[in-house]
């Protein structure tokens, strides 16, 4: 009798714990989240070793001009076309 | 099967420049502020704007233009104080995005020479308000060029870049777009890891005495110490000259943003000689020393507070100099849209 009320408190346990986890994330979003962090984290980088060396990062600029705003600083700070994707990337998250 | 493909192609299914257009909104930024300068016990008001805008067309061209509006008031010496008005356009150029390594650029421009009149000569960056001694060594009266440049990386991988500028201007008498005839180029190794720049910069005047002018400059930033380093050395026909700047924000007491972190302690060192009496390149008329000790203040919503105390000494007399100023900077689109 004490064996099924280990048994049967264990699988209560279990189930409690099942209920609390969180749902499994799909392989498909996981992908796209790594990515995306890998992508911010290169364009952060980029923000840090061209446009921060002169100014801070403008705080809240709406996003429609973000590509304006990455293309003149290609243009100041002869950053590439790949720079440029990436910065974009970076204030697009 | 379906998401496979979905992470195989990931990302790289965009083409690199299938830019969203709603990103690419024509935009109005720049700075406005108010300072002070005292001096010898007199005290300079100068309430100034400098709007820049910006309009991408297409995928491979930009137009943009910087102006300055301000407002000089000083003492008059008879116990009162003058004014003086200025409007005018700063440089307004057309950039076209030709390669990844070039950039083609045309009409009047900020001249590439050092690295103070592209990069740090805007009032919404610069850490003290006023440039250095030797900021007009090379930029031949106006600053900016009016003809075309050739710019860009002609390297770049993930240990070093060369970035390279090289332009031809025309002579130009115009208020708006005043130039000499000129040529002139800069490079610069910049390595990332280290933030450590070097470059140098060339030019000469082709119209009157022909002048050649030459400048070194050396930025080292090192990573995750909010502490910056730059310096540049210029030298002109009649004189020379060279400064160097050093400032810090800690993050030690809760981050760049706490109320600690925002104060920004500057040192600028700066010194002139002359080569000669003749005196037609800006710099001072004797061999001039100057120590300039900053601290400006970060607050929110883009506003610096900057104060500075300078002592120069010279033969012609030794000096104080005073400055505060609060700068504000604004940046948004031209128009009002939808979406994003």
């Amino acid at each position: 009798m004490p064996g099924v009320l280990v048994l049967a408190a264990v699988g209560v346990a279990s189930l409690a714990g099942h209920s609390q986890a969180a749902p499994p994330v799909p392989p498909v979003k996981q992908y796209q989240s790594s990515k995306r962090a890998q992508a911010e984290e290169a364009g952060e980088k980029l923000f840090q070793q061209n446009c921060a060396r002169c100014h801070a990062s403008p705080e809240g600029f709406p996003q429609r001009i973000s590509g304006t705003v990455v293309r003149h600083m290609r243009v100041r700070a002869n950053l590439s076309a790949h720079d440029e994707q990436e910065l974009l990337r970076y204030l697009n998250p | 099967m379906a998401a496979l493909a979905v992470i195989l192609a990931g990302p790289h299914s965009v083409p690199a420049q299938d830019t969203p257009r709603e990103q690419d909104t024509p935009l109005l930024s720049g700075g406005v502020g108010f300072l002070t300068s005292t001096a010898k016990g007199n005290t300079t008001y100068l309430p100034l704007i400098e709007p820049l805008a910006a309009v991408p067309i297409g995928q491979y061209f930009l137009i943009e233009s910087r102006a300055a509006v301000l407002e000089t008031v000083a003492p008059d010496g008879k116990g009162g104080y003058d004014h003086t008005h200025f409007a005018g356009l700063t440089y307004l150029e057309g950039d076209y995005l030709a390669t990844r390594h070039l950039t083609v650029v045309g009409g009047s421009f900020l001249l590439p020479f050092g690295t103070y009149n592209e990069r740090l000569s805007p009032v919404w960056i610069g850490n003290f308000q006023d440039g250095p001694l030797i900021a007009s060594l090379g930029l031949l009266s106006s600053g900016t060029g009016l003809g075309g440049q050739l710019r860009g990386s002609a390297i770049q991988t993930t240990k070093y870049s060369f970035d390279y500028a090289a332009w031809f201007s025309a002579r130009s008498g115009n208020s708006q777009f005043n130039a000499q005839r000129s040529f002139g180029g800069r490079g610069s190794l910049y390595l990332p890891e280290q933030r450590l720049e070097v470059g140098a910069s060339y030019d000469r005047s082709l119209q009157g005495t022909q002048e050649n002018f030459y400048g070194i400059h050396v930025w080292w930033e090192p990573k995750d110490e909010g502490f910056r380093l730059r310096s540049e050395y210029a030298r002109g026909h009649h004189a020379q000259g060279y400064w160097i700047e050093a400032d810090y924000r800690t993050s030690a007491f809760g981050g760049l943003d706490s109320w600690v972190g925002r104060f920004e302690p500057l040192f600028r060192m700066q010194q002139t000689f002359r080569r000669d009496t003749i005196v037609s390149d800006g710099l001072p008329l004797v061999n001039t020393q100057r120590a300039d000790f900053g601290l400006d203040y970060n607050l929110p919503h883009n506003t610096r507070i900057l104060t500075s105390y300078s002592r120069q000494f010279a033969s012609t007399g030794d000096e104080n100099i005073w400055e505060t100023g609060i700068v504000y900077r604004f940046l948004f689109p031209a128009w009002k849209g939808k979406g994003l």
